[in-house]
Order: C-alpha cells, then sequence, then structure tokens
C-alpha cells in the first residue's frame, strides 16, 4: 500500500484526559502494550519544567512527542498543532515509523475543548485528522471527592466519550458502584469501564462511521434508562449530589420532524450564548426529507461534522437530543427548539425540502 | 478553495460541512447548496429582524451583516454570524430569552 493511498483517510486521534494522579500514564501504558495499538503515535503533555511520563513510554520511544510548555488549556495549542503537523510531514517523508492512530495524553487540568477545537479548526489538520473519542480518568480514590469540588474534574467528565475508573482496587477507593452511579448521572452517554477491565478496543473507535454507530447505541441506552428512571415522558434529567448541582444531563424527545436549516441555526445561536454551559450535546435526528437519521454530536461550542447514519435503531424514528449542561433550564431549552423549528415553516413554507420517499 | 465548485473560500461551519463519505451535509451539488444558502439566509433574517439587521450572501462565499445605519461586516462563516451581530448592535443573542422567543412565536 502505498503511502499516498494510506493517508487518504484522516488519522484517529484519541484525547486522554483526567486529573493530576488519575491513572492516565498507567492506562496508556498498558493499553500499548496490546498489539492493536503498536502503530500508536503518542504526544504526552507535561505540565512543569521537567517530564516524567515519557520515561514511562519508552518503548515507543520514536513516535512520543513530549509538549514542555504546561498547561494544554492555554499556551500548548499551538504546540499541539505544530507537533502534529510534524508527525504528519514526518511521517509522509518515512523518516519515522508509520502510524495509524496518534493519543495525546493532556496534563491533568487540562479542559480537553481547546484541543478538541485547535484540531478541528486547524485549517491543515483537520483534512489529515479527526478526533476518534475522549477518554478520561476518574480514580476511585480522589475521583468522587474532584468531582464534588472541581469544576474542571466536571468539564472533563463532561466531554468524555469512554470514563475510564481507576485505583479500584486500592484500599482507600471509594465504593466503586456508588462512583459508577454518579459518573453515569453526570454523564449517561459516556461508555463507563473500570480500568482493569480496559481494554484496547475503547480506544480503537473509528473517527467516523463505526463511532457514530457506537454513540448511537450509547445515547438510545442512556435515554432509555433515563426515562425509566424517572418516568418522565418528554425529557428526563437527573440532578447531581455533587457541589455544581447545576450540573445536570437530560434528554428531549422530539415528536416533530426536525428542519435542518433551523436546527442549525438554532444549535449554533445557543452555542454562541451558552456553549461553555453546554458540556455536552448528543443527538439522533429525523430531518425532514430524509429516510435516514442524522447524528449530531457537540463538546462546548465545538460540533463535529454531523453523521449520516445507515438506518434507524428502532422503529419508532423518534428524534433524541441528549444534553450535559451547567445551569440551564431543560424546559427552555425544549420551548426555544420548537420555536425554531416551527419558525422555518412560518419563514421557508412547509415544502422546501423533498419529500420523504415511500417505505 | 472549495473542491466541487472551485469557488475560493468557502463556509466551514459544520451545518455545511465537506461532503465526505458518512457525513450528512447538503453542501454536495450546486443547487442544494445554493438552496440551503438562500434558507439559511432567510431564516437568519427572520431572526435577525427584532434588531433591525440584515444578512446577505456575497457570491456564495461571504457573509454580509449589515445595520440600518450602514454599519456592515464581512465574513466567510455561519460560526461568526451571532459573534458579529452581537458586536455590532451591542446586545447578546440569547435564544433561550422568553421575550425573544415570544416575538418568534406570534410571528405570522
Amino acid at each position: 500500500m502505498s503511502v499516498e493511498t494510506r493517508a487518504a483517510s484522516p488519522t484517529p486521534i484519541n484525547l486522554l484526559t483526567g486529573f493530576l494522579g488519575s491513572g492516565k500514564t498507567t492506562l496508556l501504558q498498558r493499553l500499548l502494550a496490546d498489539p492493536a495499538m503498536g502503530n500508536a503515535a503518542v504526544l504526552v503533555n507535561e505540565f512543569g519544567e521537567v517530564g516524567l511520563d515519557h520515561h514511562l513510554l519508552d518503548r515507543i520511544d520514536d513516535n512520543v512527542v513530549l509538549l514542555k510548555s504546561g498547561c494544554l488549556c492555554c499556551t500548548v495549542r499551538g504546540e499541539v498543532a505544530d507537533a502534529l503537523q510534524r508527525l504528519h510531514s514526518q511521517r509522509a517523508r518515512n523518516e519515522i515509523p508509520w502510524f495509524d492512530r496518534v493519543v495525546i495524553e493532556t496534563t491533568g487540568l487540562a479542559d480537553p475543548f481547546p484541543a478538541l477545537s485547535t484540531i478541528q479548526s486547524h485549517p491543515v489538520l483537520r483534512s489529515h485528522f479527526s478526533i476518534a473519542n475522549v477518554v478520561v480518568t476518574v480514580d476511585a480514590v480522589n475521583g468522587g471527592r474532584q468531582i464534588q469540588e472541581r469544576m474542571e474534574a466536571v468539564r472533563q467528565v463532561g466531554a468524555a466519550d469512554v470514563v475510564v475508573i481507576t485505583k479500584t482496587d486500592m484500599d482507600e477507593a471509594e465504593d466503586t458502584e456508588n462512583l459508577v452511579a454518579r459518573l453515569h448521572r453526570l454523564n449517561p452517554a459516556a461508555r463507563h469501564v473500570i480500568a482493569q477491565e480496559a481494554r484496547a478496543e475503547d480506544f480503537l473507535v473509528d473517527a467516523s462511521a463505526g463511532r457514530s454507530e457506537d454513540w448511537l447505541r450509547d445515547a438510545l441506552q442512556a435515554v432509555e434508562a433515563s426515562e425509566a428512571a424517572t418516568g418522565h415522558h418528554e425529557y428526563a434529567h437527573a440532578h447531581h449530589d455533587h457541589a455544581h448541582a447545576s450540573v445536570q444531563s437530560f434528554s428531549l424527545a422530539i415528536e416533530d420532524r426536525i428542519d435542518w436549516t433551523a436546527f442549525g441555526m438554532w444549535l449554533t445561536m445557543l452555542l454562541n450564548r451558552h456553549g461553555d454551559r453546554v458540556f455536552r450535546v448528543k443527538g439522533i435526528l429525523d430531518i425532514e426529507g430524509e429516510d435516514r437519521p442524522v447524528a449530531v454530536h457537540g463538546v462546548q461550542r465545538l460540533v463535529h461534522p454531523p453523521v449520516h447514519m445507515s438506518a434507524w435503531p428502532d422503529a419508532r424514528r423518534q428524534s433524541r437530543i441528549v444534553f450535559i449542561v451547567d445551569g440551564l433550564d431543560p424546559a427552555r431549552i425544549e420551548e426555544s427548539f420548537h420555536v425554531f423549528n416551527r419558525l422555518s415553516e412560518k419563514v421557508l413554507g412547509p415544502n422546501q425540502t423533498p419529500l420523504r420517499r415511500a417505505g | 478553495m472549495c473542491s466541487l465548485c472551485g469557488v475560493l473560500g468557502c463556509d466551514d461551519h459544520w451545518t455545511s460541512a465537506i461532503a465526505r463519505s458518512g457525513v450528512y451535509t447538503r453542501n454536495t451539488d450546486r443547487l442544494s447548496r445554493r438552496r440551503e444558502a438562500a434558507n439559511r439566509k432567510k431564516l437568519a433574517n427572520a431572526l435577525l429582524e427584532p434588531w433591525r439587521l440584515k444578512l446577505a450572501e456575497w457570491q456564495g462565499t461571504s457573509y454580509v451583516l449589515s445595520s440600518p445605519t450602514g454599519n456592515t461586516r464581512v465574513f466567510e462563516s455561519l460560526a461568526h454570524l451571532w459573534p458579529e451581530a452581537e458586536a455590532m448592535s451591542g446586545r447578546s443573542f440569547d435564544p433561550l430569552d422568553p421575550d425573544f422567543l415570544g416575538r418568534l412565536r406570534d410571528r405570522p
């Protein structure tokens, strides 16, 4: 296979984050031992003068790049971009071993959003790399307290696709089931795994279609679980028992078909004003004029390219949107959605899009 | 440059994502792209109307936002619409504001 052909599809990036000492490097080290992760390049971000973590990752030192400038959320955005571009061009010139995946391990203080945003909006990177998922480690010893006390921890969990719970085997570990339940309430759409059971498959998701099928299933399960728990028909929501009680997840179930133009305008306007309080949006939409569902996925102000799903998972064909928000009223968000959706009919007329084909 | 029409520059907002396998977009052929752009402009103008701002398109590549006093701003992506409108009018545009939603609901 030629280099050109291999490089044609974007290289997936896994973003690994989690609080200081929550076991990111240990997890990464173990996963990299898996042959399936053998061709991964690793970017390690260190907070402080001397980086130590890369010494632990020497097995693949050819492809480990240490970012030296500290906190990823502010100073290193350019450095991440530079490091990725360098990796890309070195790979193209065969100067480093071929890699088919990049893992970025961030400092424990980082909000994952700036790195995601850098990768997706960078004019060069966005053509060569795509974000596969965000993996967040939460340790069973300190995790519960961090979620209670630190907004950064809540944001990290909110942005996660996979939450890995570490250190459950330590004596000081708090009740794992209780922690899992709390994390689940905070981000019901993420997959929650115990570190000892974590496998390379948790990282090895496809950057586009495969992942979308995954989150469709996860989001549906989350909606059904929370609906079953609360018995609420319109939207189900869960309040949290941590210090940031204003953070909650809820889902909207929408019966009307959705106008794509109005939805885009609505979500753009919502995220412009309240993006820093919308930790996560995941939705499966029944778009007017389309047979197949469209999945949307956003973290704060960043929305990934929408995915055209291959089929509806069940016969209901019901649009569902899962939100994790901080201090926003679910009822107001739902009302706003419907006002925008109806506005499009008034402004654009009912027949702007092709009719759904029969069958 | 847009790989489909050859026009220099194009809106890279997620609502008009580059057509790739598995991606949902109406940025596919000229007709569907133009129809979507026209709809988007109409809808944006309905939302901007209460503040007397107007959105126009320039050559299918840029948006032009103008105020009644003749102030104009040009930008390429829909992502810039609301920050530009807020900077121009000095107000915040909140889709959760009950007054704003009321006005949209009462629109004939």
